[in-house]
């Protein structure tokens, strides 16, 4: 008796430990197959939004243009103080690197990068490197302040300075309209180029007009579209999302035809006698809301459909038979449910709307335009890569702190996108 | 002071009138078929009354016209003496319990109890003192701050009988409230309701499909199908006399014998069944004589072999089935045309005699037999 409970004992012990064994083995085949499952997308995203997105972040700080063509003149740019004007050495290897640089044709970026802060900087460095003497008349200081005064100016070596620093905050400064004077303190610009912080402000205006739009014709929508059987809201549900199976470019098109002075909207209301002329709805911010509006209606009403089908209609005839009028009941009961849905949508139209450029592009005039289109016009006109990235580090910025505020507000993991 | 108070005093005055009143209601969804049948019905102040019957028997589309979220198609319904056929729900002070209960999931169990007070702009001291009562009544008074996903089936069930309750209306409808419960649960929720009930002193009109809820908790049951009422009765009498075979086999176990009547006299009928043997019945719901009928007998009120001796009728049965139950034994036995015949035995020490394959006689007296509608 004594003994076979014993041997039963240990033998439930090692039972126990082969037990073990055999978990740990199927854990590990279903935690790799899990990642097997999620590897794809995960380096999907990790080579194509998150490499981009970081890059761009560099970007938007990166300095490399002097230190690159000039790396001595830079190396020893840093090493000085930055008072008054630069020892000798300094004279001396900007000198030779700039002859070299001449020789070798590579002064175009160095050019660029000066001139986004002095603005003749280009036409002053190459007038200097053209036909430079091999050795200096006197000093390199006083041959070059002789062949342009500029080189004279503690200012242009402030500027020097910082286009040799590893990293630089003038463009995300200049997104946000700020810039360093001489001393290296930052100030506001004048006020001729202060535009951008008027942009920022415009673009989420324009986004918040749009969301709020959105919020007030999707609720309605979703919420009859929630209370109908299933066969006649999934019918209508097609036609919500129809816009998505015509190209934005057709669409905004579509809506330019629309809108324009001889257009049947502007046709009809002639007929019906409602205006004697034709009213300007497009190329001004009229056309830009009724085109961005038309295109985000369905993010709204897609989260928001799908949280009120969530709910069910006993919650208000609770409410009702409770003593609450229906206008209270939908307040106090219904509303007060449809929140994460409420918050889902206002966010993705908010952050889509806020990186629209195609539609105000094509349907909005010159002060309709959004941030998005500054950061085609410096990638694509000017090829200021470190601007198009600030503007862009600025709006991810923001966007970001928005969906802090959502989550703080609301919670994320309450939020349903349909 | 409120609307609760002005009802309440308006019903005082006329004790005897019927608390609620059905009068040729009909309901109709889609203007082919009836769901709701020319429904008459009188409920007393105070009553339990449950409205039971099979699904789409048309007792929660009545339960649902009362509430006001259905609009009768014709005929009126008065509360109280007077028509709320114009009233809407939120004006007619009825609480209700919904199937699933129905607590906001946003609020918790306090705010949930507090809302019917706070629509009513009760003032915050007496919302405080009315909601801790309300607790207290279902035992709940630990559970204010919780939200209604924190609770189990049991505690929710409590909490929504506690929010219909809160602002003391006159009348409290429940829609099958514990059909989401486990059984133990559920027979547990029929006393605490029953008593609750008895306490509060309220009208409560009951939906249910489960006869077993409808016996143990009402005052008067109202057993519905095809949008009529069959019967409508006190539970007792519902039971042992039922007026027509859908009663009888809805209610409580049946067993049934077709026949065919040979002749009726005195409320008694005696019937042939279809071997060739003769019962005597008391006439119920049968037509003249040559006319078939079905007879009902319940399983507990059959004796077999010598305990029979000297009850009207003697009918030969063949043991089919043996099944222990513990405190009794249940026979399947095949009597007549009928080879699911339950008979109920209190165990004797000669229960061991009945094994199947065995032949025995079934005796019962004509007063339990009772001759219905054919079937």
């Amino acid at each position: 008796m004594t003994a076979s409970s014993l041997t039963g004992r240990s033998g439930a012990r090692i039972e126990s430990r082969n037990l073990k064994a055999q978990l740990r083995r199927t854990e590990r085949r279903r935690k790799l197959e899990a990642a097997a499952l999620v590897a794809p997308l995960l380096i999907f995203l990790a080579v194509f939004f998150l490499a981009p997105i970081v890059g761009m972040l560099i970007r938007s700080v990166e300095n490399s243009e002097l230190p690159t063509t000039m790396p001595e003149t830079a190396a020893a740019l840093r090493q000085w103080d930055g008072i008054d004007l630069p020892p000798e050495p300094v004279f001396a290897s900007f000198a030779r690197e700039l002859a070299a640089g001449q020789r070798d044709r590579t002064l175009a970026g160095v050019a660029k990068r000066l001139t986004y802060e002095v603005p003749n900087m280009r036409s002053v460095l190459f007038a200097t490197a053209r036909g430079l003497p091999e050795t200096p008349n006197g000093t390199w200081r006083d041959t070059l302040t002789a062949r342009d005064k500029t080189w004279g100016d503690p200012a242009t070596w402030a500027v020097m300075r910082r286009a040799a620093a590893p990293v630089t905050p003038l463009y995300m400064l200049a997104s946000v309209d700020r810039e360093m004077d001489a001393s290296g303190s930052i100030v506001k610009v004048a006020s001729d180029r202060a535009i951008y912080i008027d942009i920022f402000i415009r673009t989420f205006w324009m986004a918040a007009v749009v969301t709020v739009w959105c919020l007030v014709l999707g609720y309605p929508l979703a919420f009859k579209l929630a209370s109908l059987p299933p066969r006649v809201s999934n019918l209508l549900m097609i036609l919500v999302l129809l816009p998505f199976w015509t190209s934005i470019l057709v669409r905004t098109g579509a809506w330019v035809v629309l809108l324009q002075r001889e257009g049947p909207i502007n046709e009809a209301l002639q007929w019906v006698g409602l205006i004697s002329e034709p009213l300007q709805l497009v190329y001004n911010r009229v056309g830009v809301y009724v085109a961005m509006i038309h295109i985000l209606l369905p993010f709204m009403v897609l989260p928001l459909y799908s949280v009120m089908r969530g709910i069910s209609p006993a919650y208000m005839r609770a409410a009702t038979s409770l003593g609450a009028t229906p206008f209270t009941a939908f307040r106090r009961v219904y509303l007060p449910q449809t929140i994460p849905g409420v918050g889902a949508g206002c966010l993705l139209v908010f952050i889509l709307g806020v990186g629209y450029y195609i539609t105000p592009a094509l349907v909005g005039g010159a002060g309709d335009q959004m941030v998005s289109y500054f950061v085609a016009f410096f990638t694509n006109q000017t090829i200021n890569w470190g601007m198009a990235a600030a503007l862009g580090s600025v709006l991810l910025i923001a966007t970001l702190l928005l969906y802090w505020v959502y989550a703080r507000l609301v919670g994320i993991d309450r939020m349903r996108m349909g | 002071m409120t609307q609760t108070d002005t009802s309440r005093s308006a019903g005082a005055s006329a004790p005897d009138s019927p608390h609620v009143e059905f009068k040729d209601v009909r309901k109709t969804y889609d203007g082919e078929t009836l769901v709701v049948k020319n429904l008459n019905l009188q409920i007393r102040r105070g009553e339990f009354l449950t409205l039971l019957g099979p699904s789409g028997s048309g007792k929660t589309t009545s339960l649902m016209m009362l509430a006001g979220f259905e609009v009768p198609t014709s005929g009126d319904i008065r509360l109280a003496g007077r028509s709320i056929a114009g009233l809407p729900p939120h004006k007619r002070d009825i609480g209700m319990v919904f199937q699933n209960y129905a607590l906001f999931p946003h609020m918790t169990v306090a705010e949930n109890l507090a809302f019917p007070l706070s629509v009513r702009k009760m003032p915050k001291a007496e919302i405080e003192d009315r909601v801790g009562k309300a607790l207290r009544m279902v035992h709940l008074e630990k559970f204010d701050a919780r939200r209604p996903a924190e609770l189990s089936g049991g505690q929710q069930q409590r909490v929504a009988l506690a929010r219909a309750l809160v602002f003391d209306p006159q009348l409290v409808l429940m829609d099958e409230p514990l059909g989401a419960l486990d059984k133990q649960l559920r027979e547990h929720m029929q006393l605490e309701i029953k008593h609750i009930h008895e306490s509060l002193g309220v009208t409560v009109v009951y939906v249910t499909h489960d006869q077993t809820e409808a016996l143990t908790m009402s005052d008067r049951i109202a057993v519905f199908n095809h949008g009529v009422i069959q019967q409508i009765d006190v539970p007792d009498r519902l039971y042992q006399q039922p007026c027509n075979s859908f009663v009888a086999n809805f209610i409580g176990e049946n067993n049934r014998l077709k026949g065919v009547v040979r002749d009726v006299a005195g409320g008694k009928c005696r019937v042939d069944l279809t071997n060739g043997e003769t019962v005597l019945a008391t006439a119920v719901a049968v037509g003249q004589a040559g006319e078939t009928t079905t007879l009902s007998v319940r399983p507990e009120r059959i004796v077999l072999d010598a305990a029979g001796v000297g009850r009207d009728n003697r009918l030969n049965a063949r043991v089919l089935e043996r099944i222990y139950l513990g405190d009794h034994l249940r026979l399947r036995l095949a009597v007549a045309d009928s080879d699911d015949f339950m008979v109920k035995v209190p165990f004797a020490d000669d229960a061991q005699v009945f094994q199947a394959g065995h032949a025995v006689s079934v005796c019962w007296a004509a007063e339990d037999c009772r001759a219905l509608d054919p079937v």
